[in-house]
């Protein structure tokens, strides 16, 4: 379990080094700039030294914050997201726990994110900050339901919450051929559950400046960038084990297979972030009630009946 | 509901294009150069500060020191002091404030003697304020060096009395 | 949503500014917030005044015109040629025709410069930020060949009174007809990205709309104004340099909201590369500069008004003339300065992020306004 922990932790802090570095590399070449360059072979090393810069940093603490909410807040959004990796199936013989309702705790604990917002954006005593937090939680809660129905869909069809079983069920096809519609809103609704343009609202930058952590400076600011990352890590792994048949691949070891594909979907969340402009705070409420949730529910319901028909 | 699934198709095909022209950027080639280590060279006619030109007959300076660009300039930032030899009149320094400068070219138009240019010097960067003030017969002096020849000779005048400033603001 | 009395603790002050990413320079706007909603709203200026008019008194008109430059940096041959204009105006100089050509050649290509710019900057602030870099790359392009022939790459100074300071050479011309052709080729680029997004459309449709009366009332004057269907364009109604020559059209929207303000703004790129292609075309042989401008020059007691159409509308300088060689006092009608006073009238009841939509739209450079 300790090894486990210990492997996690390290997982979390190198996929997070890497995803920020590919996040420059892609948002650079799409930019037609070569992004980071000088830190190591093309500025590979460049996260690092950033991350060794905010490790260094003062902590400011504002006056007038409500203090152990404040000092709370980045550890409360980062602790979920560890946990989140137990259930997430690399590969065969690579899970660390692999329960009987890993999917389950998996959306459960993803949902904590947006206490440790609202506790951020609040207790930082700041108007940008609160916007930031309030639209958070507005917008978590109504993309969160569409997911859970997207993803119903497959349990449905699967007939188990264990995501090891989800793999094993894709052994002839998988998912996303036969629930392509399922895949999109799933895609949609992680995009917006990470807070990731063009639904990245709670920070809009040109309007609310950095949205609920304004106020962080250092590694607090730090564990909110890591968190963000992570969990944009754990919802293309979902993705990936939902509809890209997980590990399964060809010649290369299954572990190497299940990266992979949760790069591709990393990048094309990337390629999302870099394309379009920002919605608008009602747009993207009325977005998820009017035309996502509608749709994940009609898909649930052709896929019950097509279970039960055939 | 026709309009309603039309809409979300026009809608999603319009991300879709987006999405196209960014992927095709992505593997074009990069367009930017790493500045330090990369440079661009500057237009001929690139206005940085000001210099005398050498006369590629004498080797030395047209200034005749007499202060048309110290009154022209609308910042005042240009000091030239002249002394009299023989009567002709030579500047013994001239001095600009970059700092101040806001590159507007009306000293080197109104030149009568033609003696000023405009150096392609961009990369300027100093610690205090004093780097930037340059010399510019300190300058001409470094560009004599680069064809071997020794700085110019300070002019002394002939009588203390014929001394005259320039430094008359316009 | 008007304040009723008694329930004014329902809503709270919010300060947008002086240093906010959205406000594009030291502008302050202040804004009593219901909600999300804005209620009342104030803008404040002042952060970046830096007495461009009062320094015109203490200069001679030559001295003066390194300021052009920088009262609007982003379409600064404009200001060249506005303030020139009025100078020339008031001493009976006439300018050769080659050097109006130049002028009118130099002055469009600042126009798209700034245009895309605006672009750019406008797509940033809805959030896309690659767009904006897309733009830079485009814009590169005029700043080098304007650099080839002002000598600088942003604050310019190169109109001078009866005339250009530099002629511009065959390879300014190459690069010229090079460009247009390259943007005209970024055209669809921009419409797959921007325009045709269904996000783009839905931030900017109905939003932000400016009446026709609104924008008369307010003296809003350039692409807004003529967002809101009014062709009014200085180029056309008061002609001034050699505009009469050529044959553009003047793109006016419909409804007046941001959507309009944006297609006319692009469309208007595309007719200011028409017109560098006319006049590169017709460009005459001949002098650049007038014979006979006096080094010091001292007009004749008078006063004078010149417009000129910059890029974010009419910009003209009231000079009067005491015989001097100073100018007795300068007044210099900015654009930014009325476009940006209708904008508590448009943010009424709109949200934070309709806010900065809007004052985006409107192009504003806030050290223009404050001058």
């Amino acid at each position: 379990m300790i090894v486990a922990l210990i492997g996690v932790i390290a997982l979390v802090s190198v996929n997070a080094l890497f995803l920020i570095w590919m996040e420059r590399k892609v948002a650079a070449h799409i930019q037609l700039r070569p992004g980071p360059m000088e830190v190591g072979f093309h500025g590979a090393l460049q996260t690092v030294a950033d991350a060794i810069k905010l490790i260094g940093k003062e902590l400011i603490t504002p006056e007038e914050v409500d203090r152990p909410i404040y000092l709370l807040a980045p550890i409360v959004i980062f602790l979920p997201v560890l946990v989140l990796f137990l259930v997430i199936p690399f590969a065969p013989n690579l899970i660390i726990r692999d329960l009987n309702v890993g999917i389950l705790l998996i959306f459960a604990f993803s949902s904590l994110t947006v206490l440790s917002i609202l506790m951020a954006g609040w207790s930082s005593n700041n108007k940008y900050s609160v916007f930031g937090a309030i639209r958070s939680i507005a917008q978590n809660i109504a993309y969160e339901i569409p997911l859970l129905i997207t993803a119903m869909s497959i349990i449905l069809m699967v007939g188990s919450f264990k995501l090891s079983a989800i793999v094993a069920a894709q052994d002839k096809v998988w998912f996303v051929v036969i629930q392509p519609l399922a895949f999109l809103l799933y895609i949609i609704c992680a995009t917006a559950e990470t807070n990731r343009a063009p639904f990245d609202i709670p920070e809009a930058e040109s309007e609310l400046v950095a949205g609920f952590h304004t106020e962080y400076s250092g590694m607090r600011f730090g564990l909110f960038f890591l968190a963000e990352y992570t969990n944009m890590f754990v919802v293309s792994a979902v993705a990936t084990v939902l509809f890209l048949g997980g590990w399964r691949g060809w010649i290369l070891p299954p572990v190497v297979w299940f990266l992979i594909k949760v790069y591709a979907i990393i990048f094309l969340i990337m390629w999302f972030r870099w394309t379009f402009p920002r919605l608008r705070f009602d747009q993207l409420i009325s977005f998820a009630w009017k035309v996502l949730i509608p749709l994940a529910f009609v898909n649930l319901l052709v896929t019950a009946l097509a279970i039960k028909l055939f | 509901m026709v309009a309603y699934f039309r809409e979300m198709f026009v809608g999603l095909w319009s991300l879709v294009a987006g999405m196209a022209v960014t992927i095709r950027y992505f593997v074009r080639p990069i367009v930017t150069v790493q500045y330090p280590r990369q440079k661009l060279t500057m237009t001929p006619k690139y206005r940085g500060h000001i210099e005398l030109i050498m006369d590629p007959e004498t080797n030395t300076h047209r200034c005749t020191a007499c202060g048309m660009c110290v009154r022209t300039c609308p910042s005042s930032l240009i000091t030239v002091e002249g002394v009299k030899v023989k009567k002709k009149k030579l500047p013994v320094k001239h001095v600009i404030d970059y700092s101040y400068c806001s590159l507007c070219g009306l000293c080197v138009e109104v030149c009568p003697t033609k003696a000023l240019k405009f150096s392609n010097e961009y990369r300027l960067a100093g610690y205090q304020r004093q780097d930037m003030v340059i010399d510019l017969m300190a300058r001409l002096d470094a560009e004599r060096a680069t064809v071997g020849l020794p700085p110019l000779p300070i002019p002394t005048p002939e009588s203390e009395e014929e001394t005259t400033s320039a430094e008359e603001k316009a | 949503m008007m304040l009723e009395p008694g329930i004014e603790e329902k809503t709270f002050y919010l300060n947008l500014g002086p240093q906010h990413p959205s406000t594009h320079g030291v502008l302050r706007i202040l804004l009593e917030m219901d909600g999300e909603f804005i209620a009342n709203s104030e803008p404040v200026i002042g952060y970046g005044h830096r007495a461009h008019e009062k320094m015109a008194e203490l200069r001679t008109y030559q001295q003066y015109l390194p300021n052009m430059g920088r009262v609007d940096y982003l379409h600064a041959l404009a200001y060249n040629h506005g303030y020139c204009l009025a100078v020339e105006r008031l001493a009976g100089i006439e300018v050769p025709e080659r050097a109006e050509f130049i002028r009118v050649i130099t002055s469009e290509l600042n126009r798209i410069a700034s245009h895309l710019l605006w672009f750019g900057a406008y797509l940033l602030d809805l959030g896309a930020f690659t767009p904006f870099l897309y733009c830079f790359d485009d814009r590169e392009n005029v700043v080098d060949i304007l650099d080839r022939v002002t000598g600088s790459r942003l604050t310019y100074c190169y109109f001078r009174f009866g005339g250009v300071r530099d002629d511009i050479d065959d390879e300014f011309i190459a690069g010229c007809r090079a460009f247009i052709t390259r943007l005209r080729s970024r055209w669809q680029d921009y419409d797959d990205l921007v325009t045709k997004n269904v996000i783009f459309i839905n931030r900017t449709r109905d939003v932000g709309i400016i009446t026709p009366e609104q924008a008369l009332k307010y003296g809003v004057t350039g692409p807004c104004l003529r967002g809101s269907g009014i062709p009014y364009d200085i180029r056309r109604s008061e002609p001034y340099s050699v505009y009469p020559l050529f044959d553009f059209e003047i793109p006016i929207g419909e409804r007046g909201d941001i959507m309009d303000r944006y297609v006319v703004r692009l469309r208007e790129m595309e007719q200011s590369l028409r017109i560098i292609e006319q006049a590169l075309d017709k460009l005459p042989n001949g002098p650049i500069m007038a014979e006979k401008v006096p080094k010091r020059l001292k007009p004749a007691e008078g006063e004078v008004y010149a417009a000129v159409e910059s890029g974010r509308g009419e910009f003209g300088t009231y000079i009067v003339s005491k015989g001097d060689t100073k100018p007795y006092r300068i007044k210099l009608r900015v654009p930014s300065f009325s476009n940006l006073s209708i904008i508590s009238e448009l943010i009424k009841d709109t949200l934070v992020a309709d806010m900065v939509a809007i004052l985006g739209s409107l192009d504003l450079v806030i050290p223009e306004v404050d001058r």
